[in-house]
């Protein structure tokens, strides 16, 4: 049974509708991200969760007892938030300690928990320290555990990431995911930073105008896009379109005929329909590359050190490819010919 | 290009000083002069001798003490919950603290006097206990406008929202996270408004003289009619202690918590640690 379900929760602020009948089941120890640009919802459906928010709709269930009318202090879920919100007048002990004192945990089991908590994110030696003086990374380490220390049933993390620089952020989001391994914690990760998503989740929920568009593991999400949303938003994606031959899975693009590795759903002889390719698919002028290929046109060209981009203009879509550089190697130039070749297999058939 | 010297500047600066303290100094030498062909504290032993003086002075002082806890009894919840809950009533209750500086105390008073007289449902007035409590809430309504811009500031420095939810996610309730997280956290801009409450309902008259209160406003005017030196000596040491509550609420208003009152106690900020 599902640990953590959210069963067709919506939720309006008058007549904006912000979530739209969004479900989701997650299971125990599960690491699930929400990804999607701003005003998507994810925070909000976070924020149900958490309790701060009422749905307009629907239900959260966990643990199999609904908690939909549950107070936020009553649900025993810990949050992280972007903006740190360490309790400024407390030291790092007194923050993590003060789930543990409203809990009315024993003075010395409080000590030793603490102690635990900061021995986990590697602070123990800043336990006297207020949040000001001490660096962002460092400040949501301590928020960490301030959240983790009362031992809730699932944690919540709404763009923790986001305030720090880059560095900080790939080491702190690679220890966030260590800690929720070794603690088991059923976790929900709040971003629109593609790349932190695919890299820590077990499971990616991308988001747009209020609904789950695309539910998967993160090389589903980024092989398979579900939607032509989910496509432009995970990674770069050239799109072209094309006209359906046979639904089986030939289409015409251009004047060349390819043949697809899945049949076409939706679409009848004679339609258009949208097909992706991703940049790392696509090899310009390298005929051993894949079984398939078009011709095009060189549009621009970009050095850029280990790697030239070519954007290409096949059958009047603008497409852009990457390469290693090679010292030897020439950049094409704007004007010329050039073979796009890729496996067709490749070509991703993407939902409008 | 450079910088000519701020002559305008400077000017405007040095009549300012000069109209704020050659009065000031004038009063503090002739406070010197009770006795004849001296100079002498003798006008400040006088006052600091008299009984009246110490008995109106602790009752005004009480009467402020209560008015500040009273105060921040009511504004601190009162901010904390439009903040959270009632962001679009803010404009309302900012003008409503801003209405004792447009109604004269005068006004205020005669208005306590109507409403709570011996003829009223509740006539305070005609108790000594009553008249007190009239005092006190009157004060609390002069220092409305000081008291709620201070804590006003104080909460928007931090973010009550978020450490509200932060709170409550670790299982506090609304009064534990109002005594625990919000009152410490604007605990300088309260003790910065206490200071003003006190300085402004100290030396404070008409309330007082209306109300006919043993406060030390209308002994300052008493003496005032009465004697030469003396309130002249009771001037410099009102803006002494003035000047002293304007000094600790700068100190408390910077203080930073694990913070000693000297800023050399001041803990350095931390480096970034290597994950």
């Amino acid at each position: 049974m599902n640990f953590l379900r959210i069963a067709a929760i919506g939720k309006s602020f008058g007549q904006n509708h912000v979530v739209k009948d969004f479900s989701l089941d997650i299971d125990k120890g599960e690491f699930i991200s929400f990804l999607g640009p701003s005003g998507c919802g994810k925070t909000t459906v976070l924020r149900m969760v958490a309790g701060f928010e009422a749905p307009s709709a629907g239900r959260i269930l966990l643990d199999g007892a609904d908690i939909t009318g549950v107070p936020s202090r009553q649900r025993n879920i810990g949050m992280v938030f972007q903006a740190y919100a360490l309790f400024p007048n407390m030291t790092v002990f007194d923050n993590v300690a003060f789930g543990l004192k409203v809990a009315g945990v024993a003075k010395s089991d409080i000590a030793t928990r603490v102690d635990e908590m900061l021995r986990l994110i590697n602070l123990e030696h800043l336990a006297d320290r207020y949040p000001y003086q001490m660096s962002g990374g460092q400040q949501q380490r301590v928020a960490l555990a301030r959240a983790l220390a009362p031992r809730p049933r699932v944690l919540l993390l709404d763009e923790p990431l986001s305030a720090l620089d880059a560095k900080i952020r790939v080491s702190l989001r690679e220890e966030i995911r260590a800690i929720q391994r070794k603690l088991g914690i059923t976790t929900i990760f709040v971003t629109h930073d593609q790349e932190e998503a695919l890299s820590i989740s077990d499971r990616i929920v991308v988001m747009n105008g209020g609904r789950a568009e695309q539910i998967g593991a993160p090389s589903d999400i980024y092989n398979r896009p579900a939607t032509r949303f989910v496509a432009s938003f995970v990674g770069t994606l050239n799109m072209i379109e094309a006209e359906v031959l046979d639904p089986n899975g030939t289409v015409r693009i251009g004047e060349t005929v390819v043949s697809l590795a899945e049949p076409i759903v939706h679409r009848g002889p004679g339609e258009k329909v949208s097909l992706a390719l991703r940049p790392e698919a696509g090899a310009v002028d390298r005929a051993e590359h894949g079984d398939t290929s078009l011709p095009g046109t060189v549009v621009s060209t970009q050095f850029l050190g280990s790697v030239i981009r070519v954007k290409l203009d096949v059958a009047g879509h603008r497409m852009s490819f990457d390469r290693f550089n090679a010292p030897d190697s020439r950049l094409p130039n704007i004007g010329d010919p050039a073979r796009l070749h890729f496996a067709a297999r490749d070509l991703l058939v993407v939902q409008d | 290009m450079k910088k000519g010297f701020p002559f305008a500047s400077v000017m405007i600066a040095i009549l300012a000083g000069a109209y704020f303290l050659i009065p000031l100094y004038a009063t503090f030498q002739f406070s010197l002069q009770m006795v004849r062909g001296e100079w002498s504290l003798a006008a400040y032993r006088a006052v600091l001798g008299s009984n009246v003086f110490l008995a109106t002075l602790s009752f005004s002082a009480i009467a402020s003490f209560t008015a500040i806890v009273l105060g921040a009894l009511i504004v601190v919840p009162t901010i904390y919950w439009v903040r959270l809950k009632l962001p679009r009533l803010r404009p309302l209750i900012e003008f409503l603290s801003l209405l004792p500086l447009i109604i004269p105390p005068v006004v205020l008073v005669f208005g306590y006097i109507r409403l709570f007289g011996s003829n009223s449902l509740l006539p305070l007035t005609t108790s000594d206990v009553g008249t007190n409590a009239l005092l006190v809430v009157g004060y609390v309504v002069l220092s409305l406008p000081y008291m709620f811009r201070a804590v006003d500031n104080g909460m928007s420095v931090i973010d009550i929202a978020t450490l509200t939810e932060a709170a409550e996610s670790l299982g506090a309730s609304r009064l534990r996270t109002i005594v625990s997280v919000i009152f410490p956290n604007v605990r300088s801009a309260i003790v910065s408004g206490a200071f003003l409450t006190f300085s402004i309902s100290l030396g404070e008259f008409v309330l007082a003289s209306l109300l006919n209160r043993p406060a030390f406003g209308p002994y300052l005017v008493q003496i005032g009619q009465d004697r030469a030196y003396e309130p002249a000596a009771l001037a410099v040491m009102t803006f002494a202690l003035t000047w002293a509550c304007m000094l600790m609420m700068q100190i408390f208003a910077t203080k930073k918590p694990g913070t000693r009152l000297l800023p050399r106690f001041r803990f350095r900020p931390a480096k970034e640690m290597p994950a």
